[in-house]
């Protein structure tokens, strides 16, 4: 789960971590009584988006005066922002960030994740802030220091130590800055994250070190433990119909293309999207419905693919293992009835009992084409998709 | 000969008393496997269809002589169910649990290597493994398996069952089926069972379903280039994934522009292994290399 810079900032000044001072705003007005509360000039007005490269984009503005403010801060909410990371469709900005102005020196990364052919934590960072680390990865790789975290002992201050020496911190400052680093790894332990960023992390003109931007993305699976960062959602940062899916229990993605599948199992609903591509279609969505979708899931499952305009063709791929075809079946067919898809539907179902669930599709008076292979079903899905 | 499990393996459920374990450890009981107990704490003495019991893996090992666990607990509490089996000296664990924190995974896997290099962690986020016609340690349906002499390895459940199924109806049997799961801190990964696959003299030829995200496929690669010396087919899913969105498993995301599934078919390739970009084809391109 992804939260805004705003609400990265508080999680980060719970711990300790050198934050500027700042105030999320939904309105002009409130922006303004941010900005007066901040009491001097310059300020920051960020927008607040689930993507990173908002400053190239016309994301964040430098205001010197309360009139500035009122200016940008019309500007950008409600605008949609497109960034190198949000694709062409942009994020919506419902709010902006408020924040006082920092006189920067140099700017550094530093960032935590799950190093996954080590199965350990590893934290990374760079001199070269404020660029994105793939970049400087490609173009630079020495310039990133990396070091492994012990997951029985966890980061020791050495270690953060040795970081802060080698990107070149005044001696004065190496103990603050590694006191970042082992707090940035406390959010990182105590929040379940999946990764921790700060980029940059500024030394001011003024010799203070300063998080000036921060990025969480928390591990969906222990949000169970988190409930408070769970609030932290914003639906408004997600396509509309997945949330709704979120809410049916269902793993839907929206693609761009016209055909949409139904399919048990992740690998499986991937695979469909690749074979509907080699079919020559464009998938509408990636849509897992679990190992035990019932009769209401597959309903709901309609309902949502249908409610995306795109949709030219529905392809249904259902492997019935535990979860047997006689009852995915009847799903299929209480659910055609009660939804009435408007557009054809290719059917191919194996596995348990799939002779008694094909017989039941044939016998149902429903327009359903059956297809015997993955392959036979994309190709008649992307022929009909075309026809449509 | 097979891999891992056979008729012998003695095999406990922990979470046997929760609607998901009770009805797959009967499953798995009726395919033929040893089903010789079940762990649920608070809940010893206690028997489901005749499958005892017990408050610890430890006390149910005791009295069973089980080397391997199959875990059903549910997400908050698997990650010491795991440790609890390890400790118990089970060689074998194989964890179908869905949804376990990455940080609880972490100490857990390495204390696995550090602690007990031999024991063998299978998942969590997997199907499980099966041996045709000797035992069936998981959630997969077992009449779509059939003995013979190709190893399966996935990341997938559902497609290990596309795979499997494939050969089957080609007549083409499988040693051993291993489902790794789709977590990105995985107990095994795709190297260690291509080396037991290698080693094992029943296995004529493997089949690698990987998908995008992380780079256990790469690893996989070197390691076949290294050590591998029967046919290797290959397929990837998630060629039309866009990066930066989780596809269904929690370690399927193209991030930072890594993970691709290019990039997988290219490192498989040039490792000599057979690539198959359409699902559909695994079993003729299996058929093929057993001419």
């Amino acid at each position: 789960m992804k939260v805004h810079e705003h609400q990265a900032k508080e999680i980060f000044a719970k711990y300790g971590l050198p934050v500027p001072k700042g105030y999320p705003a939904f309105t002009v007005e409130e922006a303004v009584e941010a900005a007066q509360q901040l009491g001097k000039f310059p300020v920051v007005v960020k927008a607040q988006i689930h993507a990173g490269g908002r400053g190239k984009a016309g994301g964040v503005k430098l205001a010197n005066s309360l009139d500035e403010v009122q200016k940008y801060a019309a500007e950008l909410l409600g605008k949609t922002l497109v960034t190198f990371q949000t694709g062409p469709e942009g994020l919506p900005v419902s709010r902006i960030y408020i924040e006082e102005g920092t006189n920067i020196d140099r700017e550094f990364y530093v960032a935590i994740t799950l190093d996954r052919s080590k199965s350990k934590l590893i934290i990374m960072a760079s001199a070269e802030g404020g660029m994105e680390i793939e970049e400087v990865a490609a173009k630079n790789p020495d310039a990133i220091i990396t070091e492994v975290i012990d997951p029985f002992i966890g980061l020791r201050p050495f270690q953060a130590r040795e970081i802060a020496l080698k990107l070149g911190f005044p001696k004065n400052l190496i103990n603050k800055v590694a006191g970042v680093f082992l707090k940035l790894y406390d959010v990182y332990m105590k929040e379940d994250a999946s990764m921790v960023e700060i980029n940059p992390l500024v030394l001011t003109k003024e010799g203070n070190v300063v998080v000036l931007d921060a990025k969480v993305d928390f591990d969906d699976n222990a949000l169970f433990r988190h409930p408070d960062i769970m609030e932290m959602e914003d639906p408004t940062q997600e396509s509309e119909l997945e949330v709704r899916a979120k809410q049916y229990n269902l793993n839907y993605i929206k693609l761009d293309g016209n055909i949409a599948c139904m399919v048990n199992g992740a690998g499986l609903a991937m695979a469909t999207m690749d074979t509907i591509k080699l079919a020559g279609g464009e998938p509408a969505n990636f849509l897992d419905v679990g190992g035990s979708a019932n009769a209401e899931q597959i309903a709901n499952a309609f309902k949502i693919i249908l409610s995306d305009p795109n949709v030219k063709a529905i392809f249904i791929n259902i492997f019935g293992g535990i979860l047997r075809c006689d009852r995915l079946a009847e799903g299929i067919i209480q659910a055609s009835k009660e939804v009435k898809p408007h557009v054809p539907i290719v059917v191919r179902m194996e596995g348990t009992n799939v002779e008694l669930g094909k017989k039941m599709l044939a016998e149902s008076g429903l327009d359903l084409i059956p297809a015997d292979t993955m392959w036979e079903g994309a190709q008649k899905a992307v022929e009909l998709a075309k026809k449509g | 000969m097979s891999v891992l499990v056979n008729k012998d393996t003695k095999v406990i459920v922990q979470g046997i008393t929760g609607r998901e374990g009770s009805f797959h450890a009967i499953q798995c009981k009726a395919y033929g496997t040893q089903v010789v107990g079940g762990v649920t704490p608070g809940k010893g003495g206690q028997d489901v269809e005749g499958i005892p019991v017990f408050d610890s893996v430890k006390e149910a090992v005791e009295n069973t002589g089980a080397d391997c666990s199959l875990i059903f607990v549910p997400p908050p509490f698997a990650a010491d169910a795991v440790l609890e089996a390890v400790d118990a000296g089970i060689k074998t664990v194989i964890c179908i649990t869905e949804g376990i924190p990455v940080n609880d995974m972490i100490p857990v896997k390495n204390y696995i290597k550090t602690y007990y290099p031999e024991t063998v962690l299978i998942g969590p986020n997997c199907p499980g493994v099966i041996t045709p016609d000797e035992a069936k340690i998981g959630i997969m349906p077992g009449h779509i398996f059939k003995r013979g002499k190709v190893g399966i390895v996935s990341r997938s459940g559902t497609l290990t069952y596309e795979a499997a199924f494939q050969l089957s109806n080609r007549g083409i049997g499988q040693s051993t089926v291993i489902g790794i799961g789709g977590d990105p801190v995985p107990g095994t990964v795709f190297s260690d069972v291509l080396k037991w696959f290698q080693d094992d003299p029943e296995t004529e030829a493997i089949v690698m379903i990987g998908e995008i995200g992380g780079t256990a496929e790469e690893e996989a690669a070197e390691f076949i280039k290294e050590y591998v010396k029967k046919p290797v087919v290959a397929y990837i899913a998630g060629v039309t994934a866009p990066p930066g969105k989780r596809m269904g498993h929690a370690g399927a995301i193209i991030a930072g522009g890594k993970g691709t599934a290019e990039e997988k078919y290219k490192a498989l390739e040039s490792a000599g292994a057979i690539t198959v970009k359409n699902i559909s084809f695994i079993g003729d391109a299996v058929a093929e290399v057993l001419k």
